[in-house]
């Protein structure tokens, strides 16, 4: 098995921008929307979808051999909801904080469409360096969306970012922003301004 | 009676208040890939309401008497998602052994509907809001409604709006989260309904 490099470099491309889960492929949005509030929450989030599904890429990509076809859609949704308890434990425990913001949407990442749909496209096809590959080009592109959503809301809904204060007393903070229909409306325009400028790039 | 009352004012606060897909998030896979036609979405409601009674009452059953009893919350997300994937399943069979005609309406969307987070969201909420078992049951019929209420307004506006004139970057996704953000603050108007 060779490690080819160039392969390699332009599956981790892949997911940042050209298949970017969230604005290209639009899948994962349910995490996306509810836990965007903030920054802080955004990244968290990012960061453990991405654990969960480099993690899952690396085992399957391994075991997929030994997986008979056709009960393969239940062994890797075992296999992702293993490494999302341990995610959840750990959260639990060294960050509780995090924890009870996100709430039920850390559990929720075994039913994340991005981290299933990764296995069945591409874990349960490539060898294991290109696996790990996908999954941090993946995740780093899911994780990335979520942190400049969280921003945007965060500036306009609080005047923060990172729960720092950038706005003074001045500044009258746009409730909706931080309310379910900002969320809606900011991603929106978000994919919006995405298509214009990979439109653009053409 | 007073019971009751309680039972009526979940309901009411899960299909409008705490709609699932416009206030808690939950199912907007579905909400944004099934809604371009009121008839598929309409079925597809369906069929998830179904599904989330049933999950409701089974998950209720084994998180109280499983999990609960034996201490053993650690394995709660894997049990959960095992008997979602096989009520999926079993409803699927069942459908198509007694009703061949619903069976053929609903189609691709009998399946997906493991992986729709709705589900496996409103079987972690009941042990969080720790619910009774005829209000799990209510809790999560009315979770289906409420879903199936979205999904179809969502399905009428984006059937008029292709006749609209879209600019062609907020073609497809963009417009449709837009549109999803209007319903949102629509919503919110509810919330002072009832207080609980």
């Amino acid at each position: 098995m060779a490690l080819d490099l160039k392969e390699m470099f332009s599956d981790f491309k892949n997911g940042l921008w050209a298949e970017n889960p969230i604005i290209r492929l639009v899948i994962g949005m349910c995490p996306t929307l509810a836990v965007t509030n903030t920054t802080e929450n955004g990244l968290a989030m990012g960061l453990a979808t991405s654990f969960v599904l480099i993690s899952s890429e690396i085992v399957i990509s391994l075991i997929k051999k030994l997986i008979p076809a056709n009960v393969r859609i239940p062994s890797y949704i075992l296999i992702i909801a293993t490494f999302v308890t341990f995610v959840d434990y750990f959260l639990k425990a060294f960050y509780p904080g995090i924890a009870e913001s996100l709430s039920i949407f850390v559990p929720l990442i075994v039913v994340n469409c991005l981290i299933l749909g990764r296995q069945e496209a591409f874990a349960s096809q490539h060898s294991t360096p290109r696996a790990i590959a996908d999954g941090v080009g993946m995740g780093l592109g899911f994780t990335w969306v979520l942190v400049l959503l969280g921003a945007i809301r965060e500036f306009f809904g609080m005047g923060s970012i990172f729960g720092l204060t950038l706005l003074g007393e001045w500044y009258r903070p746009m409730v909706i922003m931080v309310l379910p229909a900002g969320a809606f409306i900011t991603l929106g325009i978000l994919v919006g301004i995405m298509n214009y400028i990979s439109r653009e790039g053409k | 009676m007073e019971e009751f009352t309680q039972i009526l004012l979940l309901f009411i606060s899960t299909v409008l208040i705490n709609n699932f897909i416009l206030v808690r998030f939950l199912g907007i896979c579905p909400f944004l890939g099934v809604s371009k036609q009121v008839e598929t979405a309409f079925s597809m409601g369906l069929a998830t309401t179904f599904v989330m009674t049933l999950t409701a009452a089974a998950t209720w059953l084994i998180n109280t008497f499983i999990l609960e009893a034996l201490n053993l919350p650690f394995l709660q997300y894997v049990s959960f998602i095992i008997v979602i994937a096989s009520l999926v399943q079993f409803v699927e069979m069942f459908i198509k052994k007694t009703s061949p005609v619903l069976y053929k309406a609903l189609g691709i969307f009998l399946p997906l509907i493991t992986t729709n987070c709705a589900i496996l969201g409103l079987a972690l909420l009941i042990p969080l809001n720790g619910y009774s078992f005829i209000a799990s049951v209510v809790f999560g019929f009315g979770a289906g409604v409420g879903f199936t209420l979205a999904i179809v307004l969502m399905a009428g506006l984006r059937e008029k709006l292709e006749f609209g004139d879209v600019p062609g970057v907020l073609k497809g996704v963009p417009v449709t989260l837009i549109i999803a953000g209007i319903m949102a603050m629509a919503f919110m108007g509810f919330s002072g309904l009832i207080s609980m």
